[in-house]
């Protein structure tokens, strides 16, 4: 057939043609994500060292450094953690153990995971500074803005937690099931340990999502930069900081450079570490079957 | 769920055995109850706030009122609405192809060797913070802008900053819906001698659309409520952008930018666009979970 020639030949361009734009696209975004990667790195490497980051911030920001900063985030992060770990968890042993996901609590409780976790973050704060700084009467605060973006992270840590559960093998629960263990028994001997680097990897992955977080904490924890001397003292974190500084401080571009990639190098280590932890966890568990 | 319905320890200490399980049921359903009652929680207290402003001022002046100028009573969120829309389409617009394409170049075009370290780029990209995302578009993409068209804080900006962010939203969710094409249907198109592209194009993309519709409603929503990314960059003026190089002002925007002092029924004006973008992400969360659940619709 002589014209099946010319439609082989167009079809054969359409293939190449498809494969440049497929490679370009993702040569693109490489492309885009060293940019990004070498500006942050490249404007932040020069102002940062062991004083700024143990000294307060002085002129606004503009000198100094950022411990108290520093001191701030860890502290909202560790009453997010407090808060959301035992409950996230709990939900998680709930919807993979307990209750099958036909039934109505089940899927309500799902259903409301969903929507949290599509959730804008500025909503968030907008609820937490009604909820927690005036209706309880919290205050601008470290703990509001820690007990908001606990509401945050549940849906991460729920849905890391539960995958991880329901990755156990069903012969762990038969073998407990026939030696007669109690079910409290087999949760926590038996399947929490075999679930603990996916717990750990939500773990991690829910401290990164924290971290990240601004516009939450916006309304809730506040802007004070002092070193917080409680809980119920505003406090600034990280994120809120670089904000601050690039948008509401005229000159105060190289400390946000450097406490940018001070956040970007701390999340990146946080990230890969609960990569790592996934992946391993994942071989092992082909070898092991 | 595999249990036996009665519990068959040990005689000796059957009774505290099942004291405890019931205790440990009991807990984890109070936990669960928890989590289930947070969302209507959150959207209790945004109509608590947004009441004061829905009962005195009707409905239609959010949309018709001359201005946005709350310290003369004229509340009109048209303009931020449509600075929304226009941001988070336009993102869309340019996230979709390049997603797509990433989650192609992961599953069929590259060794599995490149496809690990360049899926583990997409999931750095999708773990870098937002601020950061919006201090590098001020410092660097707006005096980019501003050269080829002052002043470049503009919507341009903020599109090219929002389809960084949902990029990876839209690979990710893409690749894994290419995943669950089943391997017959590929080996298939394969054994008729279809071209890559054809097999693609006529086998692996129809098969995962609604896949690929769940994942850029997704990214939809995080468009629409991303908030400090798009202040940063997009300049913040209040009006209805001519070009793509005006400025203009999202609904979260104007909510972080003006809730530190905003009283009265100008908080509640806040939290009644608060309660919009809920709604809208709620909406498209809802139809991604159904696309999820009805893979034949």
């Amino acid at each position: 057939m002589p014209e099946s020639v010319p439609v082989k030949l167009a079809h054969a361009l359409r293939d190449r043609f498809a494969q440049l734009a497929v490679c370009l696209a993702a040569a693109l975004v490489c492309a885009v994500f060293v940019w990004i990667v070498s500006d942050l790195v490249r404007g932040g490497w020069a102002h940062l060292s062991w004083d700024f980051l143990m000294d307060s911030p002085r002129n606004a920001g503009r000198a100094g450094g950022i411990g108290p900063i520093l001191v701030s985030t860890v502290l909202i992060l560790l009453i997010a953690l407090m808060t959301a770990l035992p409950l996230g968890w709990v939900t998680a042993a709930l919807l993979a153990e307990y209750v099958s996901a036909s039934s109505g609590f089940g899927c309500a409780v799902r259903y409301s995971l969903q929507v949290l976790a599509g959730v804008p973050s500025i909503v968030f704060g907008l609820f937490g500074n009604a909820f927690f700084s005036i209706y309880l009467d919290m205050g601008f605060s470290i703990l509001s803005g820690g007990l908001t973006l606990a509401c945050m992270l549940l849906p991460i840590l729920v849905s890391t937690a539960e995958s991880g559960l329901r990755a156990v093998p069903d012969a762990y629960r038969l073998s407990a099931a026939a030696l007669g263990l109690s079910r409290a028994t087999t949760l926590f001997r038996l399947l929490l340990p075999a679930a603990a680097p996916a717990l750990a990897a939500g773990l991690l992955l829910g401290i990164g999502r924290a971290m990240a977080e601004t516009a939450a904490l916006l309304f809730t924890s506040g802007y004070v930069d002092r070193m917080p001397g409680s809980l119920l003292d505003s406090g600034r974190s990280l994120a809120i900081h670089i904000f601050d500084l690039s948008m509401n401080v005229s000159g105060g571009d190289a400390p946000a450079h450097a406490s940018t990639l001070v956040l970007i190098v701390a999340l990146l280590l946080i990230n890969m570490a609960a990569m790592r932890l996934t992946a391993g966890w994942q071989r092992r568990k082909i070898v092991s079957e | 769920m595999i249990w036996s319905k009665h519990n068959i320890s040990s005689p000796s200490a059957p009774a505290d055995a099942m004291q405890v399980d019931k205790l440990i049921l009991w807990l984890l359903r109070g936990g669960g109850s928890i989590v289930a009652a947070l969302v209507l929680l959150i959207l209790l207290f945004l109509a608590v706030e947004s009441w004061p402003a829905l009962r005195h001022i009707p409905a239609g002046r959010f949309l018709n009122d001359p201005s946005w100028n709350p310290a003369e009573r004229m509340y009109n969120l048209a303009p931020m609405l449509s600075g929304t829309l226009y941001a988070a389409g336009g993102a869309l617009l340019v996230a979709t192809p390049l997603g797509v394409a990433s989650a192609l170049f992961i599953a069929y075009y590259s060794s599995p060797r490149t496809a690990g370290i360049y899926r583990r780029l997409i999931e750095l990209l999708a773990g870098i913070p937002s601020v950061v995302y919006g201090f590098w578009g001020l410092t660097t993409l707006v005096p980019l802008i501003n050269q080829l068209h002052p002043p470049g804080a503009s919507l341009l900006a903020g599109i090219l900053i929002l389809t960084l962010m949902i990029l990876p939203t839209i690979a990710l969710t893409a690749h894994a819906a290419l995943l669950a094409v089943p391997g017959e249907y590929l080996r298939g198109a394969a054994a008729l001698g279809m071209s890559r592209w054809g097999m693609i194009h006529g086998v692996a993309l129809p098969a995962a659309k609604t896949g690929l519709m769940a994942g850029i409603m997704l990214a939809a929503g995080r468009a629409i409520g991303e908030t400090m990314a798009v202040l940063m960059v997009t300049g913040n003026v209040v009006r209805h952008a001519d070009s793509l190089f005006d400025p203009v002002r999202t609904l979260a925007a104007n909510i972080a930018l003006e809730m530190a002092y905003a009283m009265d029924d100008h908080r509640a004006a806040l939290f009644i666009s608060g309660l919009t973008l809920m709604l809208m992400v709620m909406a498209l969360a809802g139809m991604a979970g159904w696309l999820g659940r009805n893979p034949h619709a």
